[in-house]
């Protein structure tokens, strides 16, 4: 048995140790944003925040998280860089977009204004194959305009969504 | 009497279409699918219109065998077959509720149980669409940026993909794959025992099922180890594919032959070639099935045609096709025939061995980049004649390829992989091209759009090879356009002149030269550069017939080959949604940038060695260039899609730019860093 904070919720895992942290979100946590993408740590689908960090949960086995805090898309909804992604459409299929917005996410919290170069770097570590990087990138510089605008000018974080 | 456009005469009834319901809502069904495209955004849009209903009131049906058969979802024919299907369907609608009310305003809610639906299409009802006068005065969606129906759910992590889906009693499957193509199983020798999973063996299709996914996935792993396969060599050299593609037995396709000897004039020739290039997809492909009586199973695929798939199924298995039902669910993004319908199959496979419980089969990132499709290795030769003026003078052009379509149905056999492993295993013959009136596949562009005196233009399509191909945006496009384009910047050359009034001598298209002029002017074409840096044009009107597409890409060639910006103007006619054909655009061209710069499928004697994102990368982030896209106003022209228009635009611009940064020309893709180091050290 592991415990793991998830979305704010202390969570009893009760799974094979060595079974990674991305089949306990989908299968037994009903968690379904996080996507398999390619089960190596890879392509950037799966990405979740543990402590704050993003990381890949399709090889992050659950016995590596006791005691540790698992925030995936779904606690991080309602979030201003989601808007932002619908107001550029910075999407195509948009398998990869949960996991983006993810670091998108982390990225704004330890930099709240970055330039487009910084955003690209800080989503090095996924792919995206529709080829909607450049619009995503925009959304993400646009939302932390956004988020660090004065509030009586800008859009509250998180103030506008229906989740 | 006007005809039926061509869906709907295959799919008369209306209330297979469109059904109203006394809330107000209107069930809209197409057979055409949501790959990641925004095709069902696009179509509400025009439903919308042509019913004159504000575009909440659509609720739009995901494809399946119970609605209209449009065959493939494929082709950028979409807008076109089903968009105008639609649209006649919509008018149809509506011209009965206008009879019905006696006034052509009316409330749909109040008539909804008062219209009959269940009848033919009209082809004389008045188009909304070419008369608002005809209908309610609501209804102005066609032309305006509105957003995805389908994006919210997937920006906010809810469940949507196929991936998601988790029915009652559902188990999880998994395939292990042979090692090495054309592998035969022989034993699977001491399996450990495992707690509720099911071993499933059809000859060489092995697989395993069970209640708990990561266990299924371990258990696929120890099965793995436990099978013995005979194994032999099969593939082709990859470092020979040139010689591969020429050796035949070919087909051979006469696009053009003008029948006069070329001229004596300055002769030029080169040739052309791209490798093998992989689908890959951001996720893996997936299926569910559920076996509910004697021949009787429901699948659920992200397939581009659930119809085709579920007669596929069906024929591999004997089963009457009335018990095949296919419901569509998206998939990640689709950019052809991929493993979708394989994974359908593996699922119904799988599912048979535990009858009534649903299966879901989801394939691993190595089996999805070894075991899909491909698009297929191309090479081209062109051979011209340049006239003292500086005008070409005769135009010849031999590609050979394989085939560019295998989909379920092809050749009179399933198409289905796993359905060539059983124990009674289907023919998987060559991939085929599609036909003339579908736009070619091997030869599809490969007659330029200039004009050109004493064209011959061949194609040679190989009839027998080991590596499965098939359809991948743009087909044969890509290559040819890649191979037209590069020549005529090679030919300018030569004549001493600017590649864009070449290309414009050559051109008296004027929706043609209205992109060029566009595009150039845009990038601000002719103007002075920095050392190591290039511009270069590219241009074609896909399938001859399609959206017209000019690109100037911009590169820079400091350390790495890096495309720094693709400038694109685009024609494709009445634009129901502008965003959309500029997401389209945009995306086209930074996948097309993607090959050009950097993919390859890699393969030895026995299987295809490039099966992760670490062996076949694509342009990440920091590498993907910045795309503007101009969409040119041609007024009224017909819709036509913008899905592959840009495919092999980027690919000719891109190789012109590196040619006029670095003063040699590559001709065969990818156009890697190390291929061009190579080509300069060579002297071009």
């Amino acid at each position: 048995m592991v415990s793991i904070v998830v979305n704010g919720a202390p969570r009893a895992i009760d799974a094979d140790p060595d079974t990674p942290l991305l089949y306990v979100l989908r299968n037994d946590l009903g968690l379904m944003g996080a996507r398999f993408g390619c089960g190596l740590g890879l392509c950037g689908a799966c990405f979740v925040q543990v402590d704050g960090v993003p990381v890949p949960s399709c090889d992050t086995p659950v016995w590596s998280l006791e005691g540790k805090s698992v925030v995936t898309i779904e606690g991080l909804t309602p979030h201003p860089v989601q808007q932002a992604f619908l107001d550029e459409q910075a999407a195509q299929c948009g398998y990869c977009v949960t996991g983006i917005i993810m670091s998108a996410a982390a990225l704004l919290d330890r930099d709240p204004r970055p330039t487009a170069p910084t955003v690209a770097r800080a989503l090095d570590k996924h792919l995206c194959r529709c080829g909607a990087q450049q619009r995503m990138i925009r959304a993400v510089v646009k939302a932390g305009e956004r988020m660090t605008a004065a509030p009586e000018t800008g859009v509250a974080a998180g103030g506008e969504f229906d989740g | 009497m006007a005809d039926l456009p061509k869906d709907l005469a295959a799919n008369p009834t209306l209330s297979r279409w469109i059904r109203v319901h006394a809330d107000g809502m209107i069930d809209v069904s197409v057979g055409k699918v949501e790959l990641g495209q925004g095709i069902v955004t696009a179509l509400a849009q025009i439903a919308a219109d042509e019913l004159g209903v504000e575009l909440a009131t659509i609720r739009m049906i995901p494809a399946g065998t119970d609605g209209p058969d449009e065959g493939f979802t494929a082709g950028s024919m979409s807008i076109m077959d089903s968009g105008s299907a639609l649209r006649m369907a919509a008018a149809s609608v509506r011209a009965r509720f206008t009879a019905a009310a006696g006034n052509p305003i009316f409330s749909y809610a109040d008539l909804a149980g008062s219209v009959d639906l269940d009848v033919p299409a009209e082809p004389d009802a008045p188009l909304r669409s070419q008369d608002t006068a005809v209908g309610n005065a609501v209804g102005n969606a066609v032309g305006s940026d509105v957003q995805r129906l389908d994006l919210p759910d997937k920006v906010f992590g809810r469940p949507r993909y196929i991936h998601d889906l988790r029915l009652p009693g559902q188990l999880f499957g998994r395939v292990i794959r042979p090692p090495s193509r054309g592998a035969r199983l022989i034993a699977v020798e001491g399996l450990p025992g495992s707690d509720g999973i099911t071993v499933v063996r059809d000859g060489s299709f092995l697989g395993v099922v069970g209640a708990d996914e990561a266990t299924a996935v371990r258990a696929a792993d120890d099965v793995r180890k436990a099978a013995r396969w005979a194994e032999h060599d099969s593939l082709p050299d990859e470092g020979e594919l040139d010689k591969f593609l020429r050796a035949g037995p070919h087909e051979t396709i006469e696009l053009a032959d003008d029948g006069t000897d070329p001229p004596d004039d300055r002769p030029l020739r080169a040739t052309y070639s791209r490798p093998f290039i992989a689908h890959a997809s951001m996720a893996p492909s997936c299926g569910t099935a559920v076996w509910t009586g004697p021949g009787r199973v429901d699948v659920w695929s992200h397939s581009q045609g659930v119809h085709p798939l579920g007669r596929a199924i069906a024929a591999a298995l004997g089963l009457d096709p009335a018990g095949v039902r296919v419901q569509h669910v998206e998939g990640a993004g689709c950019y052809g025939h991929n493993a979708a319908d394989d994974a359908a199959f593996d699922a119904v496979l799988l599912a048979r061995a535990v009858p009534g419980r649903p299966v879901q089969v989801l394939w691993s990132r190595q089996d999805e980049l070894a075991w899909a499709p491909f698009g297929s290795a191309m090479t081209a030769d062109v051979a011209a004649t340049l006239s003292p003026e500086g005008k070409l003078s005769s135009w010849r052009y031999d590609v050979y390829s394989q085939g560019h379509t295998a989909r379920p149905g092809y050749a009179g056999v399933p198409g289905l992989l796993a359905a060539t492993f059983v124990e009674n295993p289907a023919a998987y013959p060559a991939a085929v091209d599609p036909s003339a009136a579908s736009g070619y596949g091997s030869t599809r562009n490969a007659l330029p759009g200039y004009d050109l005196p004493r064209r011959r233009v061949t194609g040679h399509r190989l009839l027998a090879s080991p590596i499965r191909s098939s359809a991948m945006r743009a087909l044969g496009a890509y290559l040819n356009v890649f191979a037209i384009e590069s020549f005529m910047d090679e030919a300018a050359l030569v004549a001493g002149r600017d590649p864009l009034e070449f290309r414009l001598a050559h051109l008296s298209d004027p929706r043609g030269r209205r992109v060029l002029t566009a595009a150039a002017r845009a990038a601000g074409w002719g103007r002075p550069v920095p050392e190591g840096v290039g511009l270069g044009l590219g241009y074609a009107r896909y399938k001859g017939r399609g959206a017209y597409c000019a690109v100037v890409a911009e590169v820079e060639t400091e350390a790495d080959i890096r495309v720094r910006a693709l400038t694109i103007a685009v024609d494709v006619g009445q634009v129901v949604n502008p965003d959309g054909v500029r997401n389209q655009i945009e995306g086209g061209a930074v996948q097309s940038a993607s090959w050009t710069l950097t993919e390859r499928v890699r393969f030895n004697r026995r299987h295809v060695t490039s099966d992760t994102w670490e062996t076949y990368p694509i342009l990440t982030f920091s590498q993907v260039p910045s795309v503007a896209v101009t969409i040119v106003d041609s007024g009224a022209e017909k819709s036509v899609g913008a899905g592959e228009a840009a495919q092999g635009p980027t690919a000719g611009a891109i190789g012109n730019a590196v040619a006029a940064a670095v003063g040699v020309r590559v001709r065969d893709l990818p156009l890697t860093t190390e291929a061009v180091v190579a080509a300069i050290e060579r002297g071009g």
